[in-house]
């Protein structure tokens, strides 16, 4: 059986010489938290099973210092490393894996191009090709008025599921199982899923997207957004049927370092890695 | 010298990473003058069956006479499938035919338990026979990314498997051949120790 990964995400600001690793709460406000490749090194070194490279700057100029994070990192990191933001062409991904990453996920250019996902996945293997989704929950009186979403029935009421775009800074009313279940058919290998309305608050992953996400795909799907202790990842695997979970800030301010995290799942019988 | 076998395939940086690592220098090369008086082979691969071979084609023969010569070879996920007779991912086409045997898709029986493909991921390595290329390594966890496993026809080539609803062989080896389905540059120091055994066979 395959054991369940533990994934830290480093949101990386690239404006500075080597880059700095920032946290948002919500999508805003910033804290900083080191430089990309020491604190990819230290993962590493505590167990991570992955890493994720955010770009949240994603713009052009920027490719090439995401480019030398990567050769630098992976020169010392010896697990899978996925690059995230400004990845717009095949030719991207391409540069990104010679860079010596092994998968790229993208989210606004897959969202505006779909085809982009036919192509990559051509070129490079589906496995090399992520999509993330940053979905917001949206509630609706009547589930039986909004038949052309996927609604799900949650204690605080029904909803369904919106995928933003541009770093949850627009939204495009496309429903995020749907769109996630024609990424796979067009060839995505796995799903980065993100809770807008839980990341940042340490209140837990969303289970009920998570759960739903999973039990639509035949493809894995990393938990992203809201972890605030180990139960919470333990959680997201047995309640929310993840594959994978990501967390940033608990494994950033050490408040649960990585190795941490696994005993914690091993001793509640999660097979992990150790 | 090791000579990675550079055949337009995607990640290759990491591989010889791993080997620098190790304090190991290594050459990535398309060139066959280079691959001919290489002393160890190293075949990575990433991608689809038919692609990797049609590819492959200009260099099957200096792989065949170099793993004939008794010089060592390490296949890497799809360079450990490329070393069989034949795959389901690519019908009609050959593959390397260094060891008899077939490459089958992931049975619908694993998707029915509820497991998903790829098999992407760490899985726990079942040793079942002594082998150089894993002296020392015990039932540890491997990273594993493919959608395809091998069949050899001769059992006693398998030296280690995990279990993925069939059992999969993840390391096979004979004399100075050997292969992953796993990528030793990506699990960990475990991996790396795994390429330490294999240049420890390069004179």
């Amino acid at each position: 059986m395959l054991a369940k990964r533990i994934i830290p995400c480093l949101d990386c600001d690239l404006q500075v010489p080597h880059g700095r690793v920032v946290k948002g709460v919500e999508f805003k406000q910033i804290r900083y938290a080191g430089e990309p490749v020491e604190l990819a090194t230290r993962y590493y070194e505590d167990g991570a099973d992955e890493i994720v490279f955010l770009d949240i700057t994603a713009s052009h100029e920027r490719r090439e210092t995401m480019a030398d994070v990567i050769k630098a990192t992976t020169e010392n990191v010896f697990v899978p490393i996925c690059v995230g933001g400004g990845i717009r062409k095949p030719e991207d991904y391409v540069n990104m894996l010679r860079a010596g990453a092994d998968k790229c996920s993208t989210n606004t250019a897959a969202i505006h191009n779909p085809d982009l996902i036919n192509q990559a996945s051509k070129v490079v293997g589906s496995q090399a090709c992520v999509i993330g989704i940053d979905a917001k929950r949206r509630y609706v009186e009547d589930p039986k008025e909004n038949e052309d979403k996927i609604i799900i029935e949650t204690k605080e009421g029904y909803c369904w599921f919106d995928c933003s775009i541009y770093g949850g800074r627009e939204f495009t009313g496309i429903d995020a199982i749907a769109w996630a279940m024609e990424c796979q058919e067009r060839g995505a290998g796995e799903i980065l899923l993100t809770s807008m309305d839980r990341d940042g608050t340490k209140d837990g992953y969303d289970l009920d997207l998570t759960r739903t996400m999973s039990e639509n795909l035949d493809i894995p799907v990393i938990a992203s957004g809201g972890v605030g202790n180990p139960e919470h990842i333990y959680e997201a695997f047995i309640k929310g049927k993840a594959d994978a979970a990501l967390a940033a800030s608990i494994f950033h301010f050490n408040e649960y370092p990585v190795y941490v995290v696994k005993e914690y799942l091993k001793e509640k019988g999660v097979e992990v890695r150790l | 010298m090791i000579t990675i076998i550079d055949y337009g395939s995607g990640n290759l940086k990491s591989i010889k990473n791993g080997f620098s690592k190790i304090g190991v220098e290594t050459v990535v090369s398309h060139d066959l003058y280079e691959m001919k008086n290489a002393d160890a082979l190293v075949l990575p691969g990433v991608g689809a069956f038919g692609n990797a071979m049609e590819k492959l084609k200009d260099y099957e023969e200096v792989i065949k006479t170099h793993i004939n010569c008794g010089k060592p070879f390490l296949g890497v996920c799809l360079g450990l499938q490329v070393l069989f007779t034949e795959s389901e991912e690519s019908p009609g086409l050959k593959g390397l035919e260094i060891f008899e045997g077939e490459v089958l898709h992931f049975p619908e029986s694993v998707t029915a338990q509820g497991m998903k493909i790829p098999h992407m991921g760490w899985n726990k390595l079942k040793i079942q026979n002594e082998c150089p290329i894993i002296e020392g390594v015990g039932p540890e966890y491997m990273y594993f990314v493919h959608s395809y496993y091998v069949k050899p026809t001769d059992e006693s080539i398998i030296a280690a498997t995990v279990d993925y609803g069939v059992d999969v062989p993840a390391v096979v080896c004979r004399e100075n051949v050997f292969a992953t389905q796993f990528h030793p540059e990506k699990s960990g120091e475990i991996g790396l120790k795994i390429l330490k055994n294999f240049v420890d066979m390069v004179p």
